[in-house]
């Protein structure tokens, strides 16, 4: 036996607020952030003076967010606060939070850390006077000069150029990556929180959904919401003493590449894996559920061969078998994910492996969950963070 | 960072295509494209080939650089089909094709195709640069198959 990590299991999440998610419209992005750290506090048992760290991942809505952690500290009326950031490396960033408050935490910069994400990118039919920007997924058109000249718009195109790619280079098919779709939709029939839990998907729906740019059809895409998510973590003797049972951290770790993307065909897990994993003391079999990132489908397909839970360019079989769906050999998000409940950047899988690793997901859960996968991806499989959770201490 | 762009309007009100705006570190780029002339930076102190524009070579982090005219040539290395308007000015294009060229020297470019139909646009395909002239100031670097498709 390797030695046990010496921050395995010291670090836990105590509290995890979420709110209403998807077509909502009575808050602002700050007034999502502030109500997901109210809904935290009381799943944890915890008050607001008991915060003195504040963690936040500003979302679109919130624009450049100069000072955005002070303004929603002073939103939120938390006095004394001992640690505070705005952080941003995209979808990895929720996982980052995490890991940073865990670390100073440890260091004893602080005791408590509420991780923040919020966003507001949707707009009501009331809103809608502005027909130059509609809100949702226009949101994430990014006009650059030269890609724009050539009609090239968005993180949609971009992705979609590297799944054509993963297509062209191991004979990936679109019935792999309408296998995703499925399977996530079926996950979110078992979630009445999920935005399409009321509506089961088939291949044959898959390929007739209308194409957004090929190789994705809408049904590729994650569903861009309103809403916000707040985590909070503290250490574990703490937590044992709160309300909810502890998730304990097991291990975490990052991994951003960098180099060409497109060439590679590779996202940051297998690095991020190499620093989480060995400080867990797992290896990628011993993994009971996962929670992948999912912007589109093909981010869960090249995420999974990153793990090494298929050799890589084999994923679209191993997801088509049906070893990630209900019953299968390793559940992967199993909430509906960000294609079939809700987008909040990398919060989403992070707060269905909270539920999971408690055994509070009802119908979705999964029976065995002593260890749960947490991954985070930002921009074009540019970052990356993994965590490992428990129920268990060690 | 969360709009659309604001569309031009042409000379009946129709909007038309967004243009590059032409920052400095670009502007060769641009300069030679209206001499129908394709170049990509050089780094004079490690010879890397880098586009689009750097300031200090991402290899070596060298700041002494060159434009080099590059062959033109090169193969489709991706694509996509885009389907959804997300500009007004494309609304009577969709579904079209962008592409990825990788260039015979290695740099790679987003790019587009002239008279290539959707059909026809596959991963390996070699092309060759062809120019645009989109206003006085800005030509646009395309690509056309080297083997175009027999014409019905």
């Amino acid at each position: 036996m390797s030695q046990t990590h010496r921050l395995k299991g010291k670090l836990a999440i105590a509290g995890l607020g979420v709110t209403p998610q998807g077509k909502v419209y009575d808050r602002s992005h700050m007034g999502f952030a502030v109500d997901a750290v109210r809904l935290a506090l009381l799943d944890a048992g915890l008050e607001r003076s008991d915060l003195d760290g504040i963690l936040l991942n500003p979302g679109l809505a919130w624009g450049p967010a100069a000072m955005g952690s002070y303004n929603l500290q002073q939103a939120l009326g938390l006095r004394n606060v001992r640690l505070s950031s705005t952080m941003n490396a995209g979808g990895a960033t929720a996982g980052a939070m995490i890991q940073h408050a865990a670390l100073a935490i440890d260091a004893g910069l602080c005791s408590t850390v509420a991780c923040v994400f919020s966003d507001r990118p949707l707009k009501s039919p009331e809103e809608h006077t502005n027909v130059k920007n509609n809100g949702g997924a226009s949101s994430y058109v990014f006009p650059r000069g030269l890609d724009a000249a050539h009609g090239q718009f968005g993180m949609n195109a971009m992705y979609a150029m590297v799944a054509r790619r993963h297509m062209h280079t191991y004979g990936t098919t679109q019935d792999h990556l309408g296998a995703v779709a499925v399977t996530q939709r079926h996950w979110a029939t078992l979630n009445s929180a999920a935005q399409f839990h009321d509506r089961p998907i088939t291949l044959a729906d898959y390929h007739a959904s209308r194409w957004v740019v090929e190789p994705f059809h809408i049904l590729d895409c994650c569903l861009v919401s309103n809403g916000g998510v707040a985590v909070i973590v503290t250490k574990a003797e703490h937590a044992r003493t709160l309300r909810k049972p502890p998730v304990y951290l097991w291990g975490m770790g990052q991994g951003h590449p960098g180099g060409d993307i497109r060439e590679t065909l590779t996202s940051g897990a297998a690095l991020a894996k190499a620093t989480a994993f060995p400080m867990a003391g797992i290896e990628t079999t011993d993994i009971d559920v996962a929670e992948l990132y999912d912007c589109y489908t093909f981010t869960v397909l090249a995420t999974l061969e990153d793990y090494g839970f298929c050799p890589k360019g084999e994923s679209g079989p191993f997801v088509s078998d049906g070893h990630t769906g209900v019953g299968g050999s390793l559940p992967v998000n199993t909430g509906g994910g960000q294609l079939s409940s809700s987008y909040m950047w990398g919060m989403t899988p992070i707060a269905e492996a909270i539920v999971q690793a408690r055994g509070e997901a009802g119908a979705r859960q999964v029976p065995k969950h002593d260890v749960v996968l947490a991954s985070g991806n930002g921009g074009l499989l540019s970052t990356h963070t993994t965590l490992v959770l428990s129920p268990l201490p060690s | 960072m969360t709009t659309t762009p604001t569309p031009r309007l042409g000379a009946h009100g129709t909007p038309t295509k967004p243009l590059p705006k032409i920052e400095a570190a670009m502007a060769p780029f641009f300069a030679a494209a209206q001499k129908h002339r394709l170049v990509v930076q050089r780094c004079i102190d490690c010879g890397a080939l880098r586009y689009p524009a750097r300031e200090l070579c991402s290899t070596c982090l060298g700041s002494t650089t060159e434009w080099i005219a590059v062959s033109g040539r090169g193969e489709i290395f991706s694509y996509n089909v885009m389907h959804q308007v997300y500009h007004p000015a494309f609304a009577g294009d969709v579904p079209y094709a962008v592409v990825i060229v990788k260039l015979a020297e290695g740099p790679m470019m987003t790019t587009s195709l002239l008279d290539c139909p959707l059909e026809c646009v596959r991963i390996g395909a070699a092309v060759e640069v062809a120019f645009e002239d989109l206003s006085a100031d800005v030509t646009l670097p395309k690509f056309r198959l080297i083997d175009p498709p027999e014409q019905p």
